[in-house]
This record gives structure tokens, sequence and C-alpha cells, in this order.
């Protein structure tokens, strides 16, 4: 049975109102709070930290995103921790909380299709990261130009666009994770902790699982030198499951140019490559396709999921 | 000569799991008219509300709601219907006006005329002067009321109510009603769902009584008391006397007799029959100690129509 009319009626509306919803949200202020003071701490001691080193670098500008100085994480450690929790805290009662508040039924009443509901929200909430990860690179980006005396070259531009990109995309999986629970749960706190506890399993556990998951998958033998090939394989594998390693990876290898591989390497494979030497930024792109667009196909893929069962779903409360 | 109608269901069945919510439902709503279905928590009254306007799938039957399938061209059903659901949500933090303009725009209207529709809109329903606090400091009636603003902004052709009178105390309750009834002055179609049967008798043309999932009865509310409890006249008589019960169901006009237990008795009577009943007490040489005449309510009607109907099956 086909229906008539276009699911796209009120999307835009739809769109508008969370947007303002999201950036209003006292619980937004308290996290860019957070994440703009991490930031800057971060990117701060990494400056410290590059000005203490002499030497020559063509790509001085990107480490301040990747430099960390002890006890300081990283600033792109903290982005791959906190980006997460900005988008949980986005979306986790985004369905759900039309539910509680009674506004679902008169919502739905009004001429549109449950789709400009579900995409309005989703594009928001994406919106909303990009904003704010947007307007955090800016400020990074500044900082840096202020404290290291010199303007980012093109092709340092360029990576961190790249890398902002990445982060956007990264985000955009977390919050189509918490969507999804918000559709599936009716209670928020409940849709919180089932996407709090994705976070911790793969911020946390998940390098502590690999291994172990590796072990009985695909066991070592020591008399035969093609199964520690598989094991390292299998290993990398399973590491890629986890949107944090993908956002790792691609990352290392934008702002990182000397980056050559995200996998094993042969040492034949290295016979004549100049070790060291940064790639051109075409090829940094290349070697991370295949994570970005893991990472915009697992956004899409559990949008999906959610958009089916939402749905399905019964609207009386 | 009745009206068009504007939503007929037919055979119309939902299903949850096991559970049958609504159960082979014929209905016919005319034009311009207060249609109400009646009936307990857990009737199918909302069940039914929800399938007419496409919000949920029948698991069999059919129904057209203004001339479209709900299932099939929900947007043009939803554009022509407006809903007020039972304790109507609103985002709390955001003004009454915010809530309406969001409304208006999810329509598709154009911005211009959204503002002049909510302005009057608002008029009608005195919130000018609240419209710009936020709706979570507004009152039960007051949010009730911006819930029949947000109808008036659209101009559907029909209005579905769901319970829009519970939790209202009487003084707004009555007034919720007069604004119901000035809707139907200006020829909206209203479909009202309560389960107070006797507080929409009054504004109903005609009323459904839904009984787990089937309307047991449908019609004018007067045409539903004459044939349900023979009449429109109830009376309570206290009387002593020899054979009364007998006496009285001789009278002209009396339909029935109901011993209450005691001296106590229910007469349902077609004419004001208290003069002819004093008369057969004091000629039994009985004492006549309580004679009063109740109209008879809706809330009888159902009572006593879905009795008859247990003690039949």
């Amino acid at each position: 049975m086909r229906r008539e009319g276009s699911p796209w009626t009120g999307v835009g509306a739809v769109f508008r109102r969370e947007l303002a919803d999201n950036l209003l949200s006292v619980r937004m202020r308290l996290l860019e709070i957070l994440v703009v003071l991490t930031g800057t701490a971060a990117v701060y001691a990494a400056i410290g930290e590059i000005k203490n080193v002499v030497g020559e670098d063509r790509f001085v500008f990107l480490r301040i995103f990747t430099v960390a100085r002890e006890p300081l994480p990283s600033f792109i450690t903290f982005l791959a921790f906190l980006i997460p929790i900005v988008a949980i805290a986005l979306a986790f009662d985004s369905v759900n909380g039309e539910f509680n508040r009674r506004t679902i039924s008169r919502i739905l009443a009004q001429p549109i299709y449950r789709d400009a509901l579900l995409f309005g929200k989703f594009l928001a909430g994406l919106a909303t990261l990009a904003v704010f990860l947007t307007a955090l690179w800016l400020f990074l980006m500044g900082l840096g130009i202020f404290f290291l005396g010199v303007p980012p070259s093109g092709e340092e531009i360029l990576r961190g666009l790249g890398f902002l990109l990445v982060a956007i995309a990264y985000g955009g999986v977390w919050l189509a994770l918490a969507m999804l629970f918000s559709i599936l749960f009716r209670a928020p706190a409940t849709s919180a902790l089932a996407a709090l506890s994705f976070w911790l399993l793969f911020a946390v556990f998940w390098g502590m699982i690999v291994p172990l998951a590796t072990e009985v998958v695909a066991p070592i033998d020591p008399y035969d030198p093609r199964s520690q090939i598989t094991a390292v394989n299998t290993a990398v594998g399973l590491n890629r499951l986890s949107p944090n390693t993908l956002f790792a990876e691609s990352t290392l290898a934008l702002l990182n140019p000397s980056t050559r591989a995200l996998g094993p390497v042969f040492a034949s494979q290295l016979h004549g490559a100049l070790v060291g030497a940064p790639l051109p930024a075409g090829q940094s792109f290349l070697l991370i396709w295949p994570q970005l667009t893991g990472l915009i196909a697992a956004a899409i893929l559990l949008f999906t999921i959610g958009y089916m069962s939402f749905q399905r779903q019964e609207i009386r409360a | 000569m009745s009206a068009p109608i504007i939503i007929e269901a037919q055979a119309l069945t939902k299903r949850y799991g096991a559970a049958l919510a609504v159960d082979r439902l014929d209905l016919a709503i005319q034009r311009g008219e207060v249609f109400g279905l009646l009936g307990p928590n857990g009737a199918g009254k909302t069940t039914t509300i929800l399938m007419i306007l496409g919000l949920t799938e029948p698991t069999s039957g059919s129904i057209t709601t203004v001339g479209y399938d709900p299932l099939r061209q929900p947007l043009e059903v939803k554009r022509r219907v407006g809903y007020l659901p039972d304790q109507v949500g609103f985002y709390d933090h955001m003004s009454g006006r915010e809530n309406l303009r969001f409304i208006g725009r999810l329509g598709g209207l154009p911005a211009g005329e959204v503002e002049r529709s909510i302005d009057a809109a608002l008029a009608r329903v005195h919130l000018t002067d609240v419209a710009n606090r936020r709706v979570g400091t507004y009152s039960r009636g007051m949010r009730q009321r911006l819930g029949i603003a947000e109808i008036l902004m659209r101009k559907v052709e029909v209005a579905i109510l769901d319970e829009p009178t519970s939790g209202l105390d009487p003084q707004t309750t009555r007034e919720f009603l007069d604004l119901i009834r000035s809707l139907k002055g200006e020829g909206m179609t209203i479909v009202l769902s309560s389960h107070l049967l006797d507080l929409v008798q009054s504004i109903c043309d005609r009323v459904a009584l839904f009984s787990s999932g089937r309307i047991g009865l449908a019609g004018r509310v007067e045409d539903l008391m004459r044939e349900v409890l023979g009449g429109t006249y109830v009376l309570d008589v206290e009387a002593t006397g020899s054979d009364l019960p007998a006496r009285f169901s001789r009278l002209d006009g009396v339909r029935k007799v109901t011993p209450l237990g005691g001296d106590r008795l229910r007469i349902d009577a077609m004419a004001d029959v208290r003069g002819a009943i004093a008369k057969v007490v004091v000629e039994a040489d009985g004492q006549l100690r309580a004679l009063t005449m109740g109209s008879a309510s809706l809330e009888d009607v159902y009572t006593r129509y879905f009795e008859e109907v247990r003690h039949a099956a």
C-alpha cells in the first residue's frame, strides 16, 4: 500500500524548533563549557610543549591537536572521549521525551509524516554538533595562531577541516545510537544508561576485550607464521568495529601526515620508503576513506533501525 | 433529511496482541453535528479516534475520514481534522504563542497568516493575556483552551476532542462546553469522547455508547432514552400500601415499575404521572412518604442498557 504526500513536509519546522531547543538548553551549555575548558587546557599545554622542542616541523600547527603534555592527554583524546557524551546528551530523550511530555500525539496529528519528526530531530542534533565543533575548532586554531605566532599553511587547514568532518561524523554515530535508544526505551533514564554503557564499552573496555576475543577467534599457532598474520588482522578488524577506533585512526592519519598505513605493515613493504616523510593531503584522505565512510554508514544504519521501529510504534501513551 | 456523512467506519477492528480494543465497529458521523463517543475508560474510544486520524492502523475493516483514506492519504486527512488528545501536552519551556507558531509552521501555513490566526484564536479562548508566558505555568484548563486555540487556528473541518473535560473544575467545564457549542455554530463537525456521560449529553446531537470495543447503542439522546428507559421521566416513590407495584403498572403512561427494596420503587413514565401516583397511594390506603421526579440521564441509559445486555448474555 502506497501512501501519498511528501515525507519532507514539516522537516524544516521540526528542525528549527529542535535546533533552538538544543542551542538554548542548559545541559548543552554545561557540556560546551566542559569541552571548551578541557580543549583549551589540552591545546594550551600542547603549545607549551611544542615551544620547548627545538626543531623544524612542516606541520607544527597540527601538533596542537595531537601533542600531549603529562598529565593532560592530547586534544584528540579528549575529543574522542567527550564527543559521544555531547551527542548522547543531545539525543537520549529526543523521542521518548515527546511521549513523556504527551506532545507526540498532538504533533503527529498535524499534517506531517512521522519521518519528518525523526529527520528533523536528527538533522537538528547533527547541526548542533557541527556548529559546536566548528566553533571549537576555529577557537583553537585562533589560539594556535596567537601563541605559536605562525599561521597555518593551506595544507594544514585542509587537514584540519578533514579532522573536523571526521569529528562530526563520529558525533553522528553516537547521536544516532542515542536516538535509537530514545525510540526503543520509554524511560529517558534507561535510554541514557543504555547509550552511556555503549560509550563506556567502546571508550574503555573494547581495548581489553579485543585481545581476548582474538585469542578465541584466531589463536596463534607458534609453528605457523600465517596464524600470526591472521591474529593481527582479526584484532585490527575487531578494533574497527568500535567507532572510537575509526575516529582515532582517521585523526591520526590526517593530523600526522607521516602516517602511511593504519594496519599491519611488512618490512618488505617499507623497502625504499622514506620513513617519516609526510604524505600529500590527498593520500592521507585516501587512507582514511574507509574509516570515514564506515562512520557515516554506521550512523545511517543506526538511524535506519530507529526509523523502522519508530514507524511501527503505537503512539498512544 | 440528514447531512452528508463525514466520517464513516465499517467493521473496524483493532487488536493489540491478544486484546481486542475495537471490535467490528460501524460508525457514521454527519457533517456539522456534535457526536459523542461515550463509555468507560478502556472501552475503545481513543483507539477509534486514532484510527479515524490514521495515527494507528486498523487490524481490519475500512474507514473514511472527510472523504479520504487515513492510511493512504494521512496528510489530506490530518490537514482537515484537528485533534485535542487526552491530557494534551505542550512544550513547557515555550510560550503559548510559540507553541501555536510551531504548529502553524508544521502545517505549512504562510508566516503572516499564522500570526493573524494565532491572535484570533487566542482571543477566542481568552488566552491573549498569557500568550507570552511559558506553557509550564498554565493551569489544566488553560492548556485545554490552548489546545482548542490550536484547532481554531488551523481552521479544520472536523475537531476531535478526546476527554476534553476530564480534570476540569465545573466552572471551566461549563465555559469549555460553551466554546464547543460556538464551534458547532460555525459549522464545524465535532467528535468528542468522554466517560462523563451526563456532562456531554447536553451538547451532543448524537452519541454512541461504547462498551468493550463495541458500540452498544447509537442515536439521538432522547431517542436512546425512550428506547432503553421506556420514558424520559423517572420517579422515585416511597410509599406504603398493598399491591402498589401492580396498581402503578396499570396507570396510563407508566412503562415500568422497579422495586428498590423497602418501600421504595422506581417508576419510568412517558409523562408526568405524579398526580395519578399520589391518588393511587391514597386509594390503596397507604402513606406517601416521598415522591420525587428526576429527568433521566444518559448515565441511566448506559447502566440500564449494558445491564440488560449482560443479563441477556
